[in-house]
């Protein structure tokens, strides 16, 4: 008896946590913008109409709902919240202070670690960071060749769990590199290796992480219900069965092409379902990348090229190569305190050429195609998550300014510690 | 990352010879015309003509005409700026930036080792950079001297220099002259200081034994001047010497510096001992000392939005060059990158956004006044007549994320075309791989004489040989 009073009661917790917040039942207006929803022209003068949540109605007719609140948005413009696709939001506060860093466990093949975990939801940054537009990120765990369990996340909320948008959104594999590691650093001891060794070692790893997904799948065959087999618990493997069934896509972090075409051949043999990041030398297999259909994720485009004798902008024109090759692209900041430089990574693509309707959906909606989250977010559309920021201009203009910005459809505080301290400061007489 | 060093050197070669080649061309007369001029010290000049003469500035107006034999560069619709100046920058040298060994390293001097070669200054360069602080880095209290250098790609180390430009001094205050973020390497012992109050007494130590240096030499001169006989001039110190140059106002003082509190330090020690610190570098809570910095007529030379990589960067807010620029300090935006100077007209732009700089003061920042700071405002920061024709042409608004540098002039000469560098690629491709292939043949032909080993690259040899990295100045 006491058991099931107990047991009414944390449903009756775990209820009232995943139902939506009594101020999540508010309806909006906003009015008179021009509405790029991304997912047809932008519309002038239209409305956008927000309730328990969610987009509800867009257009020029579209009407505010008795008793919305209406936010008059005349001579303003409305885009989805940018979504950053690979940072380490909520994991670090000051990079050089370890005790405030979660970013990496030690250890080289850890499945079972996932980043939500460690996110502090009163990490500093996460106010900087969305008053920049940026509405929801992936964070993600680093080190070791399997990494942990990336998160998606929105940037309000008073707890993982209300900030969750996928607890588990990828399995971060950092890929070797097929160059000498370390070294360097004030004279520091260096050992020099030799190509052989290097590949060798990489080989190796290679192998290894085939094994990984090998075990993982005689684990699920062993875990399938109905089977016969015996087994201990494995909380590493069991991370991975989700890999191994296609369930959950790998976001492998791989620089050169040599190792961007091993990894894609490795995935393809793995039958797992691949997303790509890092990627400074993607340019160079874009039509392996387009026949595979890999999604890239790049690093930040204000990149020094890879190789002294690459083009002066061999980074700053590479979305535009990919993109007119056919592969999707999503910037990112690969950073917690650069994150809020994503928009500006997309603007200096647009620069070199890539068209200004691709950068912008390359921060909103192919990053939510590669993690499968595009029926909630990425587009103004009825009945997707309203995620969307109000701004005085263009988004990937350095001086545009988020006026307004809606997280699962609340209007949520753009103040974060450096505007207190502006306010603060520039008043000392 | 040096793999292709050769490579490189050839291309190197090949564009200081189109250089030279250009410049013996040239009648030494360019007219750049039909832009948009933002001249920063006299408002912007729609449709406007710039005539270079002798490298030099000759005229600015509207419709200027082309002299006969001039050449002419066509910006319509184009902008035209001042080149932009970075008053921190590590770029063109060989090696370590930082001597960390001690605490005083003013003997060291980065003019010894400027290395013309280095790739980031075509890319700066190509980034609208035309000068450039170049900077000792900022392992100790009192560091290396330094120089301000133009980005004359292609010209030899002697020709990079600014001339005329006055030599510099590296201090550095908080985390990194104490080596918080630092390992000590096993068998070593932690270096003094290692704390801030430890940084201000290695400050006053050193200048406590400069101005015993300095009364020494003063008092020797004097007496030889009085025509005193078999007198023995005082050992020369090459470490105090920098010092004594602050002292007597021929070299400025660049300072890294992060909290409030050690700038107001350094301006107690500078006052006390009777020299000025030119600039405040990185300065990210200057923010919160800006009346200070402005009385003792300091610069203060910051980034736009770097926050949080440690803990003197946790208060840090991309208001502060506004915020500084408000209450009176010359206020510039750098780099400290060889990537992030790339585009510091960019980061200019962000104060506009953050402190609601106008485009004219968020323009200064990147041109004026740095070279204010730097000492160099007669001769560049501007587009006036007079000055060294060193300009950037944009095809849009440099306040503008879509910008894109067409063309640098230094000097009036154009170091850097965009056009011509992509026109330039499948050349230098082509050379690339006719090296590759007579390497191939070389060993080729040296694995078909018996007993010879081929002479260059074996299989055993890494694609990538490893080499210690320049170590990177933290910033």
């Amino acid at each position: 008896m006491k058991t099931t009073i107990r047991l009414l009661r944390i449903a009756a917790l775990l209820a009232l946590a995943l139902a939506p917040s009594a101020r999540a039942q508010e309806a909006y207006a906003i009015t008179g913008a021009k509405v790029y929803t991304l997912a047809g022209p932008p519309i002038e003068n239209a409305t956008v109409v927000i309730r328990d949540g969610k987009i509800v109605a867009v257009g020029a007719d579209a009407k505010a709902p008795a008793g919305a609140k209406v936010i008059d948005a005349k001579g303003l413009e409305i885009y989805p919240g940018m979504f950053d696709p690979w940072s380490e939001l909520g994991l670090a506060e000051v990079g050089a202070v370890a005790a405030t860093v979660d970013t990496t466990e030690l250890g080289e093949f850890k499945p079972q670690l996932v980043a939500g975990t460690a996110v502090n939801p009163a990490s500093a940054h996460i106010p900087v960071v969305r008053a920049s537009g940026i509405t929801h990120v992936l964070t993600a765990p680093g080190g070791g060749t399997i990494a942990g369990q990336a998160t998606i996340m929105n940037l309000a909320g008073w707890t993982m769990d209300e900030m969750a948008v996928r607890r588990s959104a990828a399995m971060v594999i950092n890929w070797p590199a097929l160059q000498p590691r370390g070294g360097g650093g004030g004279g520091a001891a260096f050992r020099a290796r030799t190509f052989t060794e290097i590949k060798q070692e990489y080989d190796k790893r290679v192998q290894e992480l085939g094994d990984w997904l090998e075990r993982a799948r005689h684990y699920a065959q062993a875990a399938e219900k109905g089977s016969a087999a015996k087994f201990d618990r494995d909380l590493k493997l069991e991370a991975l069965v989700p890999v191994v069934e296609g369930k959950l896509p790998v976001l492998v972090l791989a620089r050169g092409a040599r190792e961007i075409r091993d990894a894609v051949n490795f995935c393809e043999k793995q039958k797992v379902k691949m997303v790509l990041a890092d990627a400074t030398e993607a340019w160079k297999v874009k039509d392996l990348l387009k026949q595979k259909n890999i999604p890239v994720i790049l690093p930040p485009t204000q990149s020094l090229p890879r190789e002294e004798d690459d083009p002066y902008d061999r980074s700053f024109t590479q979305p535009a190569e990919l993109v007119a090759a056919g592969v999707k692209i999503a910037f990112s900041s690969t950073a917690y305190e650069f994150a809020r430089r994503l928009s500006q990574q997309a603007g200096v693509a647009v620069a070199y050429g890539l068209p200004h309707d691709e950068a912008l959906k390359a921060v909103t909606l192919y990053p939510a195609q590669m993690f499968g989250i595009d029926k909630e977010l990425g587009t103004i559309e009825p009945g997707k998550l309203a995620n969307l920021i109000v701004t005085t201009g263009d988004p990937l203009e350095l001086r545009t300014e988020v006026r307004y910005l809606f997280i699962k459809g609340q209007l949520t505080s753009t103040d974060n510690k450096h505007r207190q301290l502006w306010e603060e400061y520039r008043k000392r007489p | 990352m040096k793999r292709n060093k050769w490579i490189l050197a050839v291309a190197c070669l090949a564009l200081s010879a189109s250089v030279a080649h250009a410049q013996a061309q040239s009648s030494g007369v360019t007219l750049v015309k039909n832009a948009t001029l933002l001249t920063i010290t006299h408002g912007t000049i729609e449709n406007g003509s710039i005539l270079i003469r002798n490298g030099k500035i000759a005229a600015v107006g509207k419709d200027l005409p082309a002299p006969a034999g001039a050449t002419v560069i066509d910006a319509a619709g184009q902008y035209v700026l001042p080149g932009i100046i970075d008053c921190h920058s590590h770029i063109a040298v060989e090696g370590s930036v930082n001597e960390g060994s001690i605490s005083v390293s003013s003997m060291a001097n980065i003019a010894d080792v400027l290395d013309p070669d280095d790739i980031e200054i075509q890319r700066d360069l190509a980034g609208g950079v035309t000068s450039a602080n170049i900077l000792h880095g900022s392992a100790n209290s009192i560091g290396g001297q330094t120089l301000v250098i133009k980005l004359r790609w292609g010209q030899p180390a002697s020709k990079l220099p600014f001339e005329g430009a006055l030599p510099g001094i590296k201090f550095a205050l908080g985390e990194n002259p104490k080596r918080s973020n630092s390992t000590v390497l096993p068998g070593t012992q932690r270096r003094y200081p290692a704390t801030r109050m430890g940084v201000e007494d290695t400050i006053r130590e050193a200048f406590t034994r400069a101005m015993e240096y300095k009364r020494q030499w003063d008092d020797y001169n004097r007496r030889k001047a009085a025509g005193e006989q078999n007198l023995i001039p005082p050992r020369r110190d090459l470490q105090l010497e920098p010092l004594v140059e602050v002292l007597e106002g021929k070299r400025y003082v660049h300072s890294h510096c992060y909290r409030a509190d050690e700038i107001l330090m350094l301006i107690r020690v500078a006052n006390e001992f009777g020299f000025k610190v030119r600039t405040f570098q990185h300065v990210l809570e200057g923010y919160k000392v800006a009346k200070e910095i402005a009385a003792h007529g300091a610069g203060a030379s910051t980034f736009s939005d770097w926050w949080a990589y440690k803990m003197e960067a946790f208060d840090a807010i991309p208001y502060n060059a506004a915020i500084m620029a408000q209450k009176g300090v010359v206020v510039s935006i750098n780099s400290d990158s060889g990537e992030e100077a790339r585009h510091l007209n960019q980061e200019a732009a962000k104060t506009m956004k953050y402190g609601g700089l106008s485009e004219l003061e968020a323009l200064k920042l990147v041109t004026l006044n740095p070279a204010i700071q730097l000492g160099i405002e007669k001769r560049v920061g501007s587009i006036d007549v007079g000055k060294d024709a060193d300009l950037v042409i944009y095809n849009k608004h440099p306040l503008s994320v879509y910008a894109v540098p067409q063309k640098v002039l230094i000097d009036g000469q154009v170091y850097f075309d965009r056009e011509k560098d992509a026109a330039g690629r499948a050349a230098l491709d082509k050379e690339r791989k006719d090296l590759i292939e007579k390497e191939k043949k070389a060993a080729e032909a040296a694995r078909r004489r018996p007993g010879q080993t081929p002479p260059n690259r074996t299989g055993e040899t890494p694609p990538n040989p490893p080499q210690p990295e320049r170590e990177g100045e933290r910033p």
